[in-house]
């Protein structure tokens, strides 16, 4: 079973963000950039899958030179080679550009699977995976809690949450999945897995390496603009509900709720 | 001049600073009050790699550098200090001594199941009277026939009374040399050998929930083979150990220092007081830029040790300065760090309790702060 991961670079959740001067974009000096951590579920899930059918995970990601400490930590969990896309042109590129990048790396390959995360934990677009579905014309199933590969390999069968219940829903591979928290518990790469990831093969592609022209991606290529970023309102303090017994903390937490917040 | 890490140092870090957040910070607390030792996290620090880090992967070792080792020591320091002690002797001390001065059978024979971390090896070196003054050793190997047979007892000997241990490495006296001083010569003990007792030492102040133990020879025999390198060779193989054993207490020094630093700011910036965070009083935020000038010194100062020991040059002067220096930063960090949490930095609750007393085995433990100056004396030729 060969399976594909695609994996983006995001910062440290626990980075401090600041907006940059220009309002769209945010400062990037002292970032600490990490493996978006739904791509980490996407890339255990693919080690699991492939300690039980054998065969080869491949950790694809798009971005500039930085992202390779990323692809390497995949490599030291286990999975087996890298290809990083790395081109000036694709600074801009929007959810769809990254997905005709990708697809344009899968189309040559041979695989069975291909594993996204949810979402990134940065820009929270949640669409390359269903981009790159439908780009490559297979089928999808996103926000995946649980996944179950039939004993011949040809079919998956996934479980998502929906309000009040678990849909499961199954698919001819190949196909996309993408991944949610809690669809397994991701290793940590071993110092062992450290050494072995130096030796594997990371191959480095560029736009026109995979026939795409600079036009197609990047800013030019976007269907989306930024226009805006603001930091989120500061939180304002807490409150504690006075009250002299539980039921007349409870009757000026309703009138709180009521009055102050709004919500009931 | 390059300052840079290498991409596998910086996922080493990442990988050992997640598990050590994840695996070892929720249990940390409880291991220390209940002065365990837990062999969970033993595994799990086995399972991902953190024994045998230097030795040679034909031993089952990782065939890292030596910087590795440190940062990956440092960051479970980080976190906290038992964890790292038992991570620090572990390999220093116990895998160290067979790895650069077994023959080829004994390292075949014990090297694999201590770099899986299946097993332990503890170095037992202080006596009850011979602490700084090694020289002054007791314990006494003597050959009769095939057997050595020693006497004596060693104390305070990390790892060596674990479930787990295989065995110690015993600093003993075979004789007298011609200028007088005892010859001391490394003689390998395995655990189970009758007349050989150890036993474990309890009311630690720190690193509680790592083993320390008192080691009892009575009457021991032990094959004549056990002789870990040549006769006369266990006092020089001892000041080369703690060359870079030192290195890793330095790490504890500074990844411990990081954790007081890092629970500081945290802290003093939710504090609020006089209706502002505590961190704003600039007499607080002081505090906190010492405490980052001096982390970012004892960095630089220990690492340059490990890329000095990594490129095969002397580093025994810069090691006992990182040494000297790593933990006594870590002493003036967990002091500001526990002022900056007031009343709340006196209580187990809060974690910084227990650095402020693990701190303080590190001005001790393989050579006093004093020892270390007298070391870096003697390197500057002041004396
Ligand atoms: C938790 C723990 C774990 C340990 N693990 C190990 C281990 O695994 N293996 C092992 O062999 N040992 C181990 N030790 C022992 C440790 O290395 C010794 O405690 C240390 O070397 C100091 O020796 P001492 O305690 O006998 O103190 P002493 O040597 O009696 O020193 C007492 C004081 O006198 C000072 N002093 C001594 N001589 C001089 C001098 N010439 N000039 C100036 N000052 C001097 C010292 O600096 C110190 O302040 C451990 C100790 C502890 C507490
Ligand atoms: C064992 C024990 C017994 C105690 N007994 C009593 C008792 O009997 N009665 C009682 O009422 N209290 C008692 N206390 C509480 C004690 O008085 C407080 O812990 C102490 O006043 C510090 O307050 P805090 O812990 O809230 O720290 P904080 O006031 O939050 O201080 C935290 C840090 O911020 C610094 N800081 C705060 N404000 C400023 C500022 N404006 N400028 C510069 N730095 C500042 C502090 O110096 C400290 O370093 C006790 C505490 C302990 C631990």
């Amino acid at each position: 079973m060969n399976i594909l991961v695609c994996l983006k670079q995001v910062p440290d959740t626990e980075t401090q963000i600041k907006v940059a001067p220009d309002s769209k974009s945010i400062v990037t000096d002292n970032i600490k950039w990490v493996m978006n951590p739904y791509d980490e579920y996407a890339v255990e899930e693919g080690l699991r899958l492939k300690e039980k059918f054998g065969g080869e995970v491949t950790i694809i990601g798009v971005g500039p030179t930085r992202v390779t400490e990323s692809i390497r930590t995949a490599l030291a969990m286990g999975a087996d080679k890298g290809i990083l896309v790395d081109d000036p042109a694709l600074t801009g590129s929007d959810s769809l550009g990254i997905a005709k990048i990708l697809a344009a790396v899968i189309k040559d390959l041979d695989y069975n699977l291909i594993l996204c995360g949810k979402q990134g934990v940065d820009d929270d677009y949640g669409v390359v995976g269903s981009n790159l579905a439908e780009l490559l014309g297979i089928p999808q199933i996103s926000i995946v809690l649980k996944l179950e590969v039939s004993e011949d390999g040809s079919t998956v069968k996934a479980h998502r949450e929906v309000e009040g219940g678990i849909l499961v829903i199954e698919a001819p591979l190949p196909a996309l999945i993408t991944a949610q928290k809690g669809l397994n518990e991701p290793r940590y790469a071993s110092l062992p897995g450290i050494m072995k990831a130096k030796k594997k093969p990371l191959d480095v592609k560029t736009i026109s390496d995979l026939g795409l022209d600079a036009g197609q991606v990047g800013e030019s290529g976007a269907k989306i603009k930024i226009m805006q970023i603001t930091p989120p309102e500061e939180r304002g303090a807490g409150k504690i509900v006075e009250g002299e017994t539980p039921q007349e903390k409870a009757a000026n937490l309703a009138k709180l709720l009521h009055e102050e917040a709004k919500i009931i | 001049m390059d300052y840079s890490l290498s991409m596998e140092h910086e996922i080493l870090r990442k990988s050992v600073r997640d598990f050590a957040e994840n695996e070892i910070k929720p249990v940390a607390r409880e291991l220390d009050e209940k002065e365990e030792f837990s062999y969970d996290t033993m595994k799990a620090m086995a399972g991902l790699g953190l024994f045998g880090m230097f030795v040679s992967e034909e031993y089952g070792g990782q065939g890292m550098d030596y910087v590795s080792y440190i940062i990956a020591t440092e960051e479970i320091a980080r976190i906290d200090g038992s964890h790292a002690a038992t991570i620090a002797a572990g390999n220093s001390l116990g895998i160290g001594p067979l790895y650069y001065y077994g023959n080829e059978e004994q390292k075949k024979k014990y090297l694999p199941k201590a770099c899986s971390g299946e097993t332990l090896w503890a170095f037992g070196l202080t006596e009850p009277n011979a602490g700084s003054d090694a020289g002054n050793t007791k314990t006494n190997a003597v050959l009769d026939g095939d057997e050595w047979v020693i006497n004596g007892s060693k104390i305070f000997i990390t790892n060596g009374s674990t479930d787990i241990t295989a065995g110690v490495v015993a600093l003993s006296k075979t004789g007298t040399r011609k200028d007088g001083r005892p010859e001391l010569t490394s003689i390998i003990v395995e655990k189970g050998t009758p007349g050989f007792e150890a036993r474990t030492m309890h009311g630690k102040l720190m690193w509680r929930g790592s083993d320390t133990s008192e080691l009892y020879f009575d009457d021991c025999r032990v094959p004549k083979e056990n002789l870990l390198g040549p006769v006369g060779d266990g006092f020089h193989q001892m000041l080369a150990t703690l060359d870079g054993g030192r290195l890793s207490i330095g790490a504890m020094g500074l990844g411990g220092a990081q954790g007081a630093f890092d629970m500081a700011l945290k802290y003093s910036k939710e504090r609020v007081q006089f209706g502002k965070p505590i961190s704003t009083f600039q007499v607080n935020s002081f505090k906190l830029a010492d405490m980052a000038t001096e982390i970012e010194c004892a960095r630089l100062l220990l690492y340059k040790a490990c890329w000095l020991r990594d490129n095969e040059q002397p580093f025994g002067k810069i090691a006992a300065m990182g040494k000297l220096y790593c933990s006594e930063v870590m002493g003036r960090c967990v002091n500001h760090a526990v002022q900056l949490h007031g009343g709340y930095g006196l209580m187990k609750e809060y974690d910084i309790e227990r650095f402020y007393r693990d701190h303080k085995l590190l001005e001790i433990g393989e050579g006093t702060s004093e020892v270390q100056r007298i070391v870096i004396s003697r390197l500057i030729d002041a004396v």
